[in-house]
């Protein structure tokens, strides 16, 4: 396990040495020069100009100019804000925890509900269950995010009355009421968030469960005596979870832009609003930070998938 | 060209068929699968009425989408206004009606630059193999790990002005979205391509054109692409659906096409600030996104039963 560990490790790099290519290209395409404004200014003479492109290294080789910015993003040194006049990695890292809080509530609900709810579909396929189920699951992944949120909104702060729909971080209770009011306030953006990413992985849990559960194996498993409970979860779906789990990695990109939107919506003061934000004041350190945060982000998060795979499947770290 | 052409026809690959009358039963077994599929074929009617109100509805309902009238403000729907007004007075169903163009033209053009791009990188990797192919893989994994709604805002964020100031805002708000749409989204279309190529590329019609001396590029053209059409035109329908998606999402967000163009995300971005006393602004365009997109995955859902018969979804 810990050869697979460090060989999954090692295979991180060329993807953050991609994306940051990638990320680094656009940047260097895009126009604008950042002394521009000097050069219309009459009391600036063009040698200081040329003197601080020296000192900042602009008229560097790209070569050089990509290594020392990536070494610069992965220490975390990622500048100053225009806007709100601090480091950019503080801003960051204030926000940070309150998107992966969203995040990964949302992706633990949209599981509750893909799995039960795919696994009795698949056992009993075209039932009517499975047929509501489909529909429900069609519906939900056709309704964009900004759409459901603003229907939540709405119907659950609107028009009943029940749900605060901006969400607070400096709540100013404590205790027991502290808990109940982030409960509040976070329930709309984690449903919103977890219905879609349920209903998009209830039909790939469905369609995984069925095509494993009509293997011979499983017949041998019933034909053993085994009650149908053990051998639909340890036997069926063990197996049927390995594709579902390369799902989730690969969809692990999509789910970000869900979070920005969800975040948008509900002011949730995380790094996805803080996207936004930045955006609409042209505040580039941070709009850049952000988006190297987020591309991070995917190569861990496929890291931990790759991690559970290999649990999952023994096989895989053997080989 | 003359001879390999001649060669070509003795060589009898299934979709070469397609004016003969037995590949036309291929395309008529389709057929007849989509139609028992219900769902995809009321998706279809809901969505060629959404085409045709969107296309033809302009013509019929001619109240300009720009017209104020401050005395008619947040109304909801009535029989002067079916739709209702927003804060400006200005008629919802005409703005409906005109950023469903938006909408629909964005959505087919932005799939026909994936389904192009990814068409052309899959088929070239799976002909040539060896390094192209390698690289061409390497090259869509990572595209498919990369963050699409934050590289979407990060390239907009960078590139809107210069493009606005070289094709005006309109033009260039819609070759810039549909452009990073389709440069976000060719990656499984080159995958799925490139899978058939692999197995086509050894089946015994293929191997007799090779074996015939047909040319490399007419193999591709005349026999294998014809063949790996079916997953392709599955992925373009989903494609619609998601890029339509994309750009209401960058509209809903306030960062689309310019504020005078009323597209179904810049409809609900000006919406809702009002939620509390003008929900119909907010349920109309979003209603219409919703329907939109809930037929398109139908109809790919039905194409899918219909012309890649060996699935299990």
């Amino acid at each position: 396990m810990r050869t697979y560990l460090v060989r999954r490790l090692v295979t991180a790099v060329p993807a953050l040495v991609g994306t940051s290519l990638v990320l680094f290209v656009i940047l260097a395409l895009a126009p604008g020069d950042p002394f521009g404004e000097l050069a219309t200014n009459p009391n600036v003479p063009p040698e200081v100009r040329m003197n601080l492109r020296k000192q900042f290294g602009l008229d560097d080789p790209i070569a050089v100019r990509y290594v020392r910015w990536l070494g610069s993003m992965v220490k975390g040194e990622w500048g100053f804000s225009f806007v709100s006049r601090v480091d950019v990695d503080r801003l960051i890292l204030q926000r940070l925890p309150t998107t992966l809080f969203v995040l990964g509530s949302a992706q633990l609900l949209g599981l509750l509900i893909a799995l039960p709810v795919g696994i009795y579909s698949a056992r009993r396929p075209y039932s009517l269950f499975d047929q509501a189920a489909t529909t429900f699951a069609f519906v939900g992944f056709s309704l964009p995010t900004f759409f459901t949120g603003l229907l939540f909104i709405l119907l659950f702060s609107i028009y009943l009355d029940w749900l605060p729909f901006i969400y607070r971080a400096d709540l100013q209770v404590t205790g027991l009421r502290w808990v109940w009011a982030s409960f509040q306030q976070g329930i709309m953006p984690i449903a919103v968030l977890g219905l879609f990413q349920g209903a998009a992985l209830t039909r790939f849990v469905r369609s995984s469960v069925l095509e494993v559960i009509r293997l011979d194996y499983v017949s041998t498993a019933r034909a053993k005596g085994l009650t149908e409970g053990v051998t639909l979860l340890k036997h069926v779906v063990r197996n049927a979870l390995i594709p579902v789990v390369t799902l989730i990695a690969l969809q692990i990109p999509q789910i970000f832009t869900g979070a920005v939107v969800t975040e948008q919506i509900f002011r949730v003061p995380g790094i996805g609003s803080l996207l936004i934000a930045s955006i609409l004041a042209n505040d580039t350190p941070v709009i850049m930070a952000i988006t190297f945060v987020f591309s991070a982000l995917v190569i861990v998060f496929n890291l931990v998938a790759d991690v559970l795979y290999g649990w999952l499947d023994p096989r895989i770290s053997f080989r | 060209m003359a001879v390999s052409s001649g060669v070509s026809d003795a060589v009898a690959s299934p979709a070469v068929l397609a004016g003969g009358s037995r590949s036309d039963s291929l395309w008529r077994d389709a057929a007849r699968r989509f139609r028992r599929h219900r769902l995809a074929i009321s998706g279809a009617l809901v969505l060629a009425a959404m085409v045709l109100a969107v296309v033809a509805g302009p013509f019929v309902y001619r109240v300009p989408i720009d017209e104020i009238d401050f005395r008619a403000k947040l109304k909801g729907p009535s029989s002067q206004h079916p739709l209702g007004t927003d804060d400006l007075g200005q008629d919802l169903l005409a703005r409906v009606l005109y950023g469903g163009r938006i909408s629909l033209a964005v959505g087919v053009v932005a799939m026909l630059i994936g389904i192009s791009a990814g068409t052309m990188v899959g088929a070239l990797a799976g002909q040539l193999g060896g390094t192209v192919d390698n690289v061409a893989m390497r090259v869509t994994d990572l595209f498919l790990s990369l963050p699409q709604l934050p590289i979407f805002l990060l390239v907009v964020y960078l590139f809107r002005d210069r493009i606005k100031a070289f094709l005006g805002p309109e033009v260039g708000a819609f070759v810039l979205i549909v452009g990073v749409i389709g440069c976000l989204r060719w990656m499984p279309v080159a995958r799925l391509v490139r899978a058939q190529f692999l197995s086509l590329r050894e089946k015994e019609f293929v191997e007799s054109a090779r074996a015939l001396g047909v040319p490399s590029v007419r193999q591709v053209v005349r026999h294998i692409l014809p063949n790996a059409v079916g997953p392709v035109i599955v992925a373009a329908s989903l494609d619609v659906a998601a890029a339509i998606i994309l750009e209401s999402t960058l509209s809903f967000l306030g960062l689309g096409f310019p504020p005078d163009i009323p597209t179904w995300g810049r409809l609900l971005f000006d919406a809702k600030d009002n939620l509390d006393f003008a929900p119909h602004w907010a349920l109309f365009p979003g209603t219409a996104i919703f329907l939109t997109v809930l037929s398109i995955n139908f109809v790919g859902d039905g194409l899918r039963d219909a012309l890649d018969p060996r699935k299990v979804l």
